[in-house]
């Protein structure tokens, strides 16, 4: 039997290189746990995600629009279910899972926490928040658990159609009448700077990223993650003919990058310590779709029993 | 009882001429459930002509620690290669 160190040694000798490490494989508990935490933060994610926009579902401007909206929810409930079984491949059940986003014990990504307002908003969320989730998510395509980076290559197949019908969305109604660039406007302007919190603390506030690098579960830090977004999505905003809602946005010809202004911390400590506008009502909403599903649970898995019994 | 419906393993075949091969997992409480959720979670966008699926119980994996066994035997066996038998170049369709 080998030492803890030697096993370490290994384990790392073959992350630097570049081999994926696959279930069951021998794994620092720290590896193990960390995973789980990020990988069913993800999950929760993906399905309290779903709040927000099927707001909006029966209100959808038209049948297309409808028709698209719906398939991208539904993608989202997948992209859940995906990364769920991926958790499950590091030895946690899913019901553990589920309880632990019920009881407040695993965290979701904070910008669910934001409530969608109007029709706009839709379009705001798929290219703003769909877009900072791309982001993250072709960054850990190239994971070091094997399972997770096979997760997200499905997850981003589907993504981009999610970006891009919402940045039609805003595209329409800046071609469309004052009242409606107005909307798109407003929309821009209450999802902004949540979209930069999706990606976390800054650098320096953030103790376990150097782990995470070292690891190669996360590729890129929070800042350069950061920078990259608001690197390609303010021309994006430019073409829509919105402006952006931060004074301090300014281009830099020297770093060939955009800077901008500090981003407000406070609500975002406090949004992901329960108080945002919509932290209760999401809970709530999950909690109920758990226990209204109790009894469908029950009945499937009787019946299930009862038909294996028969054909013995 | 266990809370969870039992994990099920998704295969799929893409087109005809090709193997299944394994998509991912899911639960369901029933074959028939497994196959109905592995179509509508995996075969939305035109991924398939064809799906199995197994349940995760019924697959024998090899022990990740015994890889060096099962496997590495197999490198010095370079005689089980084409490459191992050198022939002059004017030899042809060989
Ligand atoms: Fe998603
Ligand atoms: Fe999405």
């Amino acid at each position: 039997m080998k030492n803890i160190a030697e096993l370490e040694a290994q384990f790392q000798a073959k992350v630097d290189a570049e081999i994926k490490i696959e279930p069951k494989e021998w794994m620092p508990e720290k590896y193990r746990k960390t995973l789980i935490r990020q990988i069913s933060q993800h999950a929760h994610s993906e399905v309290v995600g779903m709040l927000p926009e099927g707001n909006w579902i029966s209100r959808a401007p038209s049948l297309r629009r409808k028709v698209a909206l719906l398939a991208k929810i539904q993608d989202e409930a997948g992209h859940g279910l995906y990364l769920y079984s991926a958790a499950e491949t590091l030895g946690i059940e899913r019901d553990e899972l589920v309880q632990q986003l019920l009881d407040g014990t695993a965290k979701y990504s904070s910008i669910f926490n934001y409530p969608s307002l109007t029709w706009a908003d839709i379009g705001a969320i798929g290219w703003l928040v769909d877009g900072a989730a791309i982001m993250n998510q072709v960054m850990l395509t190239r994971t070091s658990y094997g399972p997770y980076a096979r997760a997200m290559v499905r997850i981003c197949k589907e993504e981009s159609f999610h970006q891009r019908q919402g940045y039609e969305i805003l595209l329409t109604l800046c071609r469309g009448s004052e009242e409606q660039k107005a909307m798109a406007q407003d929309a821009l302007n209450r999802w902004w700077w949540p979209s930069l919190m999706m990606f976390g603390p800054r650098d320096a506030d953030s103790p376990h990223t150097a782990q995470s690098m070292k690891w190669k579960i996360k590729r890129k830090t929070n800042d350069e993650l950061r920078q990259q977004f608001v690197d390609v999505t303010v021309p994006q905003a430019d073409f829509l003919g919105i402006t952006v809602p931060d004074p301090d946005l300014k281009w830099n010809e020297e770093t060939n990058h955009y800077e901008f202004g500090e981003i407000n911390w406070d609500e975002f400590w406090n949004v992901v310590k329960g108080n945002g506008p919509c932290n209760r009502q999401r809970l709530e909403a999950r909690q109920a779709a758990y226990d209204k599903g109790a009894w469908v649970r029950e009945a499937a898995t009787a019946f299930a029993e009862k038909r294996a019994a028969v054909a013995v | 009882m266990n809370k969870n419906w039992p994990l099920w393993e998704v295969f799929i075949r893409s087109k005809n001429g090709l193997h299944h091969k394994h998509a991912g997992s899911l639960h369901a409480a029933d074959a028939q459930m497994a196959m109905e959720n592995a179509r509508d979670v995996y075969t939305r966008r035109m991924e398939g002509v064809s799906l199995w699926v197994v349940e995760s119980k019924h697959i024998t994996a090899s022990n990740p620690m015994e890889s060096g066994e099962l496997f590495e035997p197999a490198h010095d066996k370079v005689y089980r290669h084409p490459t191992f038998y050198p022939l002059p170049d004017e030899v042809k369709n060989i």
